[in-house]
Order: C-alpha cells, then structure tokens, then sequence
C-alpha cells in the first residue's frame, strides 16, 4: 500500500509537467487517486487475510455483536489508510509546494478516509467469497464512493486554492453526512452480509 | 439441547436440506455419518449460525436460531474442515486471541495447550505445524471457553495415527463432562466408539438412527450401507 502511493505520487509528479495554475486545480485530485488507488489494495487484503484460513468464521463464532467485527475491521482499514497518508503528505507536500499541515485540510483527509474505509469495509466482506474479488471489489466500490472521492477532492481544492471557506464548505457536509449515512447503513446489513 | 425442524436450506436451485428433523439431548454425544454432499457441513454451518436457514424451526439450548445473538455463540465451540487459526501468530498468540473475544485467563489458555499437546509448540507459528497439530490446536481453540455445545466437522481427517489418538483422548474427556457434542464424521468405527448415538444424513435428511453402544464393525457397517439404500429409494 505504502509504496504503491510513494510510486504514484513521484510518477505523476514527473509525468504531469505542470504550472502552478495547473498544479493547484489538479493536485487534490492526484493526492486523492493515490489514496482510492492504495486504499482499494488494502480493503481487498484486510478480508482476504481472515477468509483463506477460514479465519472469519472463527470473528463470527465470537459472543460479540457481529457489527462489532464490522468496526473492528473498519478501523484497521482506516488506521492501514491513515498511516499511509501521513507518509505520503509530507512528500507530497515537498513535491507539490503545498502546505499540507492544516487544521481544516488534514479534517477533510479524515472524513474522506473514514468514509471511504466504511463503505469499503462492506463491500469487501460482501465479495470476499467471490473468486474474483480483486476485480469486483473496484467495479462495486468506486461507484458508490464516487461522492466521498468527489467531496474530498473539492474540500481539499478548497484549502489549496485559499479559497474562502463558505464556498467549499457544502462539500465537508457532504462528507460529514456521507459518513454518518453509511456508517448507519453497514451496521444494519452486517449480519446478513455475513451469513451464508 | 438441540431441536431442528423441518430444516430447509437451499442455495439458489439446489435444495441441500430437506425438511429435516433433528434433535440432540443435553450430554448426549451424536456423530453425523453420510456421504459426500449429504449436507452435513450445512447442518452444522446452520447450528453453529454461519449460515441462515431457508425455513424451518432451529432451537439451540433455549434460543431459537433467527434471534440467535452472542449469548447463544458463547455456548458453542465449533471444529470445522479450516482450522480458523491464524498462521502468522503463535499456537499461544491464536488463543489469547480468541481467549480474549471470550474473556479467558491466561490460565486457562496454558491448561488447554497442555491439554491438546502443545505446551513444548506454543511459541511456533501456527504456519510452522503439521495438520494433525493445526487440528489439535483448532480443537483447543474450540474448548477453550468452555462451551456446552461443541460441534465437530470431521475432526479427524487428515490426522495421522498419534494426532488421531490425542484427538480421540481430548473428545472423550469433553464427553465425559457432560458436553452435548456433534460430530459429523466418515469413520464408522470411530464415530461409534466415541459416540452415544449414530445418525446418518442422506440426501438433505435424517435417514436412520442407532445408539452407538455394542456394535461391531460389521454391524455399523449393514447399519450404514441399509440405511443409505433407503435413503436413495426415498429420493
């Protein structure tokens, strides 16, 4: 995961030749994409590690609230994405010439790691049966976290341009709320994605 | 202790059980024999709620199957065909695992090590052991909490003569202390010997049924092959 991001990051650096005008509009989106790209690797392994051995049978066996098992992994999937981004950031911010070190951009990684590790979590465990599932997983996930990818990107664009912060601010909203939706909606369904 | 009725299961077209009855007495010790695709590991994937019925009615202690929560899970320990054990940790890392999802003392943990025979492995990775200590290590994950139902899927294949004999050893000290155990199983003369009663599964159903005391080889052998012959004639 770590090394995939470092080797986007320096690979879109030295690919995108870009101006400063050019290097403000697109840089969110660069940094985002490694992100999805990195954190979509890291989904697929977290679930794969528990099924091979039969491992996940023995979490549902547990006298635990099955959504337990659900936060217990979609933690890990967000602490697995959140050091990643601490590592790439500084490099990032040394590449790009940004100031990654804000208070209200460094929220918006947040909210946009904790929704896409929510969504991604369920989705991993609803394909992990699947043979296929390094392929489905992508197909299934990024439609539906298409409005976190976008609200991220926009909420961090906003920070890099100094933008006033009314004009972005619907978007950390919509992060906000795309959390708290999806959060809700994977506690409910975790039990019956799990069973046969 | 354990009451199934009417059990269906399918998946998608293929209907595996079939309306089946099935009970098991508190203490009482029963080994599943069938053949292949009998549907067996269904059954006891549905009793040890991995799996979600079709319809029909399933009882376990005093909870029904649909509400079962984590009060009815801490009374099952569960043997499957994987050995749910992770192969990067230790014999001894594996049980503080699971130990902790069970709020089990590091007592404990070490009794059930020396128990299945892995008190001199416990700091080997689980990656390092042979299947035959795999399984004992995945029957002692099983006990480790005490549980009053245990549910047994082929413990014993692959196991080589000693792992089957320790294996052996372990089950009848569990029986003896009154667990209500399941195991489903293709050794016949096993299953008798460590069983109280025998019934077998064909076809998505209960076919025939025999306490387990007092028979020969021969015996469960007629036992077996009669009571498969009637189940394909009902089919």
């Amino acid at each position: 995961m770590l090394v995939f991001s470092l080797l986007v990051i320096l690979i879109f650096n030295f690919a995108l030749e870009l101006d400063l005008q050019a290097r403000t509009s697109l840089s969110a989106g660069i940094l985002w994409a490694t992100f999805i790209f990195a954190g979509t690797i890291g989904l697929n392994r977290s679930l794969a590690v528990e099924k091979d051995r039969g491992c996940l049978d023995g979490l549902l066996l547990a006298p635990v609230d099955r959504s337990v098992i659900y936060f217990g992994k979609a933690v890990g999937n967000l602490l697995f994405m959140l050091i990643v981004e601490a590592i790439v950031l500084p490099l990032f911010s040394f590449l790009y010439a940004f100031n990654v070190f804000q208070p209200g951009f460094l929220l918006v990684v947040l909210l946009g790691s904790i929704g896409y590790a929510a969504v991604g979590t369920l989705l991993s465990t609803m394909v992990v049966q699947a043979r296929t599932r390094d392929i489905l997983l992508p197909i299934l996930l990024f439609p539906l976290t298409l409005p976190v990818v976008i609200a991220a990107v926009k909420g961090s664009q906003g920070f890099f341009q100094s933008l006033p912060y009314e004009e972005f601010s619907v978007w950390i909203n919509i992060l906000v709320a795309y959390d708290l939706i999806f959060i809700a909606v994977a506690m409910m369904v975790f039990d019956f994605v799990l069973e046969d | 202790m354990i009451l199934v009725k009417k059990l269906v299961k399918r998946f998608g077209p293929l209907t595996v059980l079939r309306e089946l009855d099935f009970s098991v007495a508190e203490g009482e010790f029963v080994a599943l024999l069938g053949p292949n695709g009998a549907g067996k590991t269904t059954l006891l994937r549905i009793l040890a709620t991995l799996s979600r019925p079709t319809s029909g009615l399933v009882r376990i202690a005093s909870y029904q199957l649909t509400q079962a929560g984590p009060e009815l899970r801490a009374q099952l320990g569960v043997v499957s065909h994987q050995p749910l054990l992770y192969g990067d940790l230790t014999a001894r890392e594996n049980l503080i695992f699971y130990g902790k999802l069970y709020g089990i003392s590091q007592e404990r943990i070490q009794e059930v090590l020396e128990l299945v025979g892995l008190g001199s492995r416990q700091d080997d990775l689980v990656r390092t052991y042979s299947r035959g200590m795999q399984q004992r290590l995945a029957i002692g994950r099983a006990i480790l909490h005490n549980p009053k139902i245990l549910l047994l899927d082929e413990p014993h294949t692959g196991l080589d003569q000693e792992a089957g004999e320790i294996l052996d050893r372990v089950l009848q000290e569990v029986a003896l202390e009154g667990r209500t155990v399941v195991m489903t199983s293709h050794d016949l003369v096993r299953a008798a010997s460590l069983a109280t009663r025998i019934d077998l599964l064909s076809r998505g159903k209960i076919t025939a049924s025999t306490p387990a005391q007092g028979l020969s080889s021969g015996d469960l052998v007629d036992f077996y092959r009669t009571a498969l012959a009637g189940g394909r004639g009902k089919a």
